[in-house]
């Protein structure tokens, strides 16, 4: 960053040999998740043959898999039928086997970006309007207020998830994605207003005070002067709500089966012929975890700050 | 200041205060406070959520006993304890030792943290299903690279009972290194470099100023890191039940998968719901006396 350099920055051999360790620690600590894209790309027998195989003729047989439901048929069968119009098609046939029809892995990943998105602009619309009051207005037990929001988070979810599952059944939001959203709603609420609170609290007064002197009533001002000045806040506030609930599973598992089913318990589930299809489930993985991936990229400058609730913020 | 605010036009800060706030309330309450003394409730009673006809009745600290009482929670809560100690020590370490590492400023420090960090981000559970492929004891590549430096033979770490512990502490933390790693960065960045400056004019060696500035500055940091790890363990949920579920047997059942199995495979809704009070308790209790005990190093 910067170039001038104090007699007590470290010399260039130590900082060499710093850069050396950490690059070896980062190549490490990116295998499991570059084998898994890897496996995603192989074909079925390629990815339980021993040794592992680094080298391979690549594959779509994963994402086939993982998109179709199969069944094995007798070799005169797949003669009789007419050649097969698609590369997929013939992918399948080559293994003696006809796609029956699309898998759940579509509707799954697409119940994750519903309530995904559902819930995150919820949750960041709440937590700022909260966060906003929180910021600017003496409110009676302030702290209090704050600290019980926090503690909110404290909760292992399974300690909730059977009150929940009952309150749910009772009101039919059990299994539905009006139910999911309203849960991860509520589970980031805390981060989201703990995260806007410090940015806001960011955000001179004057600015606000400026406008209302200019004719803005309190409520036009917090819309039309603060909300756009705290956009990068509110943005890495969504991002860490979105990668929340796309990754939630716990809830998930416990609370949804058949409808609203997001992607995190049904990845699992994949299974191929005599135990788990490896490819596709790699396949699965590799989908499911590039958004993050971006995101992560997105969110560097804020990571630190959304990882502890805004406590740390540099 | 007040009178002031007065004359603008539209509600009143109080009012907007509170419709502001309301919704978030409302919500916090409903679907976390009400759960929760639902969940009380229900620990007093033995009651079954698959047995809807089913009388309940209140049966006092019955539940309670029984669970203070019974050794096989004992052996769980050691299970937690072996996981959530060892979690902690090693990130501790190697995040401790990554960020002195990288706080020593070389060319693109930042796209190696931006990278070293990707594993916290990805979803526990879907880490936990593609481990069970690196830990296959015929296929998997961890096994294999452990054989290639010492040949073990063919071993099973989710299927053998003693290292299956292991495995999950593995996992955790080649997951959540980078997270103890990001706080001490934040720590060591903070440090002003005046206070270097005056140990090397009082000729210091670089010894004396990592144990009298380096550390000292950095203990809150790594306290703070460890107070959100050691909670998130405590309840860890996710990850192991993909990984092992538990298994083999019980050798990985930890508190929370435990409780699953009671609340949802069992249905002993009054039983489970009392251990998740006491969890509850034990995690606020150890939160609270962390935070007072940080505080306190944090005023030296």
């Amino acid at each position: 960053m910067d170039t001038s350099r104090s007699p007590l920055e470290a010399t260039g051999f130590s900082r060499k040999l710093a850069a050396t360790i950490i690059i070896v620690y980062m190549v490490v600590t990116l295998i499991p998740i570059t084998w898994m894209v890897a496996t995603s790309f192989k074909s079925v027998d390629s990815a339980i043959s021993y040794p592992p195989e680094v080298f391979f003729e690549p594959s779509l047989e994963g994402y086939v898999n993982l998109f179709t439901n199969r069944s094995r048929q007798p070799k005169d069968y797949l003669d009789s039928l007419p050649p097969p119009d698609t590369w997929y098609e013939e992918l399948v046939r080559s293994r003696e086997m006809v796609i029956t029809g699309p898998s759940k892995f579509l509707p799954r990943y697409s119940n994750s970006l519903i309530i995904g998105f559902g819930a995150t602009f919820f949750s960041v619309f709440l937590g700022s309007l909260a966060a906003y009051a929180l910021s600017r207005f003496k409110v009676p037990l302030k702290d209090d207020l704050l600290f019980f929001i926090l503690s909110t988070r404290m909760f292992p979810p399974i300690a909730v998830a059977v009150p929940i599952f009952i309150m749910y059944r009772k009101l039919g939001l059990g299994d539905t994605h009006v139910g999911m959203i309203i849960l991860y709603t509520v589970v980031n609420l805390s981060l989201s207003v703990w995260l806007l609170k410090g940015f806001m609290d960011e955000i001179p007064r004057e600015y606000e005070e400026a406008a209302m002197i200019d004719g803005y009533s309190r409520m036009q001002a917090f819309f039309k002067v603060v909300l756009p000045q705290a956009t990068t806040g509110i943005a890495a506030t969504a991002i860490f709500c979105m990668i929340f609930s796309w990754n939630e599973y716990a809830f998930a598992v416990l609370l949804t089966q058949f409808n609203a089913q997001t992607a995190p318990p049904f990845i699992p589930t994949i299974i191929g012929e005599g135990g788990l299809d490896w490819p596709a489930i790699g396949a699965g993985t590799t989908l499911f975890l590039i958004p993050v991936m971006i995101f992560t990229v997105v969110l560097r400058k804020h990571l630190l700050r959304g990882i502890t609730f805004g406590a740390v913020r540099k | 200041m007040k009178s002031a605010v007065k004359k603008f036009k539209g509600l009143s800060d109080k009012a907007i205060a509170w419709i502001f706030i309301a919704p978030t309330l409302i919500l916090l309450l409903a679907i976390n406070i009400y759960p929760l003394i639902y969940a009380i409730r229900m620990s007093f009673t033995n009651f079954y959520a698959n047995k809807i006809g089913r009388e309940v009745k209140f049966v006092g600290l019955k539940n309670y006993k029984k669970i203070l009482g019974k050794e096989e929670i004992w052996e769980k809560m050691q299970i937690t304890a072996h996981f959530v100690c060892w979690t902690l020590v090693l990130q501790a370490l190697i995040g401790l030792g990554l960020a002195l590492l990288l706080n020593k400023k070389f060319k693109g420090n930042e796209l190696l943290t931006t990278l070293i960090v990707l594993p916290m981000m990805l979803s526990p559970a879907v880490v936990g299903v593609f481990w069970t492929y690196l830990y296959n004891p015929q296929v998997g590549l961890f096994n294999y690279v452990v054989n290639f430096f010492y040949d073990f033979g063919i071993f099973d770490m989710i299927g053998s009972s003693t290292l299956a512990p292991w495995s999950i502490v593995i996992v955790d933390t080649w997951m959540w290194t980078p997270f103890t790693m990001l706080i001490c960065l934040a720590g060591l960045r903070s440090i002003p470099n005046y206070l270097y400056e005056a140990a090397e004019v009082d000729r210091a060696s670089k010894w004396q100023q990592f144990i009298h500035i380096t550390l000292p500055s950095v203990l809150p940091f790594l306290l703070l890191a460890l107070l959100f790890r050691g909670i998130e363990n405590f309840k860890m949920f996710d990850l192991v039940a993909e990984l092992t579920s538990g298994g083999p047997g019980s050798a990985t059942e930890l508190a929370s998968i435990n409780l699953k199995r009671e609340a949802f495979e069992k249905w002993k809704t009054g039983y489970s719901s009392a251990f998740a009070v006491i969890l509850f308790v034990t995690i606020f209790g150890f939160g609270n006396v962390y935070v007072k005990v940080m505080n306190k190093i944090k005023e030296r």
